[in-house]
């Protein structure tokens, strides 16, 4: 026992210690957001603002390019809404599919599902621009949304592994009852897999609202540019060096995620655990 | 979605069906249920596969209709293009460094806090946060400005009397940077060990502590053995999507890939190749040769553990 006593602190220091190192920068960069631009870096090694500037919002609100942040905040939610709806409506259809329906070619999917969890995006990069570009979808949502409307194998194998802890007496009892395999999706199992679909929702977020490359290839007009288009147009005309705006700008975008963050905590550490899902 | 009326079905009417026919119909509805994944994995997976690695054969700019010319583009890449050997060297760098550095760091972290401590929890928030957020572009900001010249990473060198580092003017040391980005973001690895730990019973422990095993012999004998599996998943889904890191370097190097090429990662000269060279034909190349790559290392990963458990065969809970 004062073994333990004495470990007890030191092991809250040590673990403490680390999370204060892991959070700085994020601190850092916070903080860095109230003060004049010009003395960012001269008191970088201060924390504290002096004096606060709280222009810096105001300013980074305005803009590139003659279009506000308000405009690229707008877009990015427009994306994100629409894609986090399909993604988890069509992959709980599917994981559905899986669970509980046996067919002849119900391995082969279900291994090509596995095989496509890990095929890197790299390789139908070129082709399915060549395809967009063909079909005109280019400057417009429409590549960036419509895929996720046909299955995301994550959310799949999220969804099918919380399926199946789902007793199939339940189904059998409907069954009996003269309930077919559509009513016991949407009656049934859908809303007791609501936990899940919630998890698939906050990635579904996460990832679309970071999603870089994806705007970077499909959208051409800054009228249409999401949040992190704005940010990268914010970097490239750095050299004027007006740091407050840009990181105020950076805080701004960061804001919903961690609201989720610390709203949704749970589902996302379970979610993580149960699936390994990325961050 | 008619497929399967229930009002027609009553269960004797069911049972009294073709036995062809029922079979059928139970199979029209799984195909039913999983066509939105078939439909899309063949548009928007198997072919553009085709079509990539049919281009992957040609000279093609967008413009002119692809050209054939056999296994050039390969040729080229190992023989006739020094800077995409760079690129892929600094990517294996950037893999085989990055990677074990933040499982290592992950496993670490979870087994500390792999306690009944009450703090745990905020701990673990706190550790995680970054893994969340990291993948933005607001964050490679952050990080490109922490390690500016007069940033708070060269502040706190000099506190301890070590020089200031030019982070963007030595190609080793900007690959560093972007390395320590990965592994600022070990949270979602650690949550996986985390809830690997968890299954393992103590009591397992406490027999090895009565024969008396020390600290290393139980990791050795007990941890590392009973997470395998997870580690050995953890590496899969790392390696792949570390092959894979765009954002970082794009935003860290404004999309040059500098100093010198020193954060040319694979798929930012990737895609300058594609959509700034408009080199449609050398970029899809490169891209099966990442596909081969990767799918070499993850073969290697999966046949060096034995400890495999498949998912189908194993996750019938």
């Amino acid at each position: 026992m004062a073994k333990n006593k004495i470990k007890w602190p030191i092991y809250h220091i040590l673990i403490g210690g680390l999370a204060i190192i892991m959070l700085y920068p994020i601190l850092w960069m916070v903080l860095s957001s109230f003060k004049e631009s010009r003395l960012v870096f001269v008191t970088a090694q201060t924390l504290l603002p002096h004096p606060w500037e709280w222009g810096n919002y105001a300013k980074g609100w305005e803009g590139v390019a003659g279009y506000s942040f308000g405009v690229f905040i707008k877009n990015s939610f427009v994306i994100v809404i629409v894609a986090t709806f399909g993604a988890v409506f069509s992959s709980s259809l599917v994981a559905f599919g899986f669970a509980r329906n046996k067919f002849i070619g119900h391995g082969l999917w279900f291994g090509i599902m596995m095989m496509t969890l890990m095929l890197p995006a790299d390789v139908v990069l070129v082709p399915q621009y060549i395809i967009y570009t063909k079909l005109n979808w280019l400057d417009s949502i429409r590549p960036i949304v419509i895929p996720q409307f046909f299955g995301v194998p994550f959310f799949i194998f999220l969804m099918l592994q919380f399926i199946r802890t789902i007793p199939a007496e339940l189904d059998e009892a409907a069954t009996i009852d003269g309930c077919g395999k559509f009513r016991l999706y949407y009656k049934i199992i859908l809303p007791l897999i609501r936990p899940s679909m919630a998890t698939a929702a906050i990635f579904s977020f996460y990832w679309r609202w970071e999603d870089l490359l994806g705007p970077v290839l499909y959208l051409n007009s800054p009228s249409k540019y999401t949040v992190s288009m704005g940010l990268k147009m914010f970097l490239d005309s750095e050299s004027v060096s007006n740091w407050g705006p840009m990181f105020a700008m950076s805080v701004l975008s960061l804001t919903p995620v961690m609201l989720i963050f610390f709203i949704f905590q749970k589902q996302i550490v379970d979610g993580i655990s149960t699936s390994g899902l990325k961050g | 979605m008619g497929l399967s009326n229930p009002l027609t079905t009553s269960p004797r009417a069911y049972r009294a069906k073709k036995p062809l026919g029922q079979r059928l119909r139970r199979n029209l509805t799984g195909y039913a249920f999983i066509s939105p994944f078939i439909i899309g994995f063949l548009c928007f997976t198997l072919v553009p596969m085709a079509i990539s690695l049919y281009l992957s054969f040609t000279k093609y700019n967008l413009f002119a209709p692809p050209r054939w010319i056999g296994f050039d583009n390969y040729i080229k890449m190992f023989t006739g293009d020094p800077k995409y050997m760079h690129s892929l060297k600094v990517t294996l760098l950037y893999v085989f460094v990055g990677v074990p550095l933040r499982l290592g760091f992950a496993l670490f972290v979870a087994m500390i806090l792999n306690t009944k401590s009450r703090m745990v929890g905020a701990y673990r928030t706190v550790y995680y946060l970054p893994s969340i957020i990291g993948g933005s572009v607001a964050v490679s900001i952050m990080w490109r400005n922490i390690f500016s010249d007069t940033g708070i990473i060269n502040g706190m060198l000099g506190f301890f009397g070590l020089g200031p580092v030019s982070w963007f003017g030595n190609p080793d040391a900007a690959l560093f940077m972007l390395i320590t980005l990965s592994v600022w973001q070990f949270g979602s690895s650690m949550l996986i060990f985390l809830a690997g730990l968890k299954n393992i019973s103590g009591e397992m422990y406490e027999a090895a502590s009565v024969d008396g095993a020390g600290f290393f012999r139980k990791f050795f004998k007990i941890t590392l053995p009973l997470l395998s599996s997870v580690i050995l998943f953890n590496m899969v889904m790392q390696t792949i999507s570390a092959f894979m890191t765009f954002v970082p370097a794009y935003i860290i190097s404004k999309g040059e890939g500098g100093p010198m090429d020193g954060t040319m990662l694979y798929s930012l000269y990737l895609f300058r190749q594609a959509f700034m060279f408009n080199n449609m034909g050398y970029a899809s190349a490169m891209a099966w040769v990442m596909l081969l790559l990767v799918g070499v290392m993850t073969g290697i990963l999966f046949k060096t553990s034995k400890s495999w458990v498949f998912y189908e065969s194993g996750g019938g809970k």
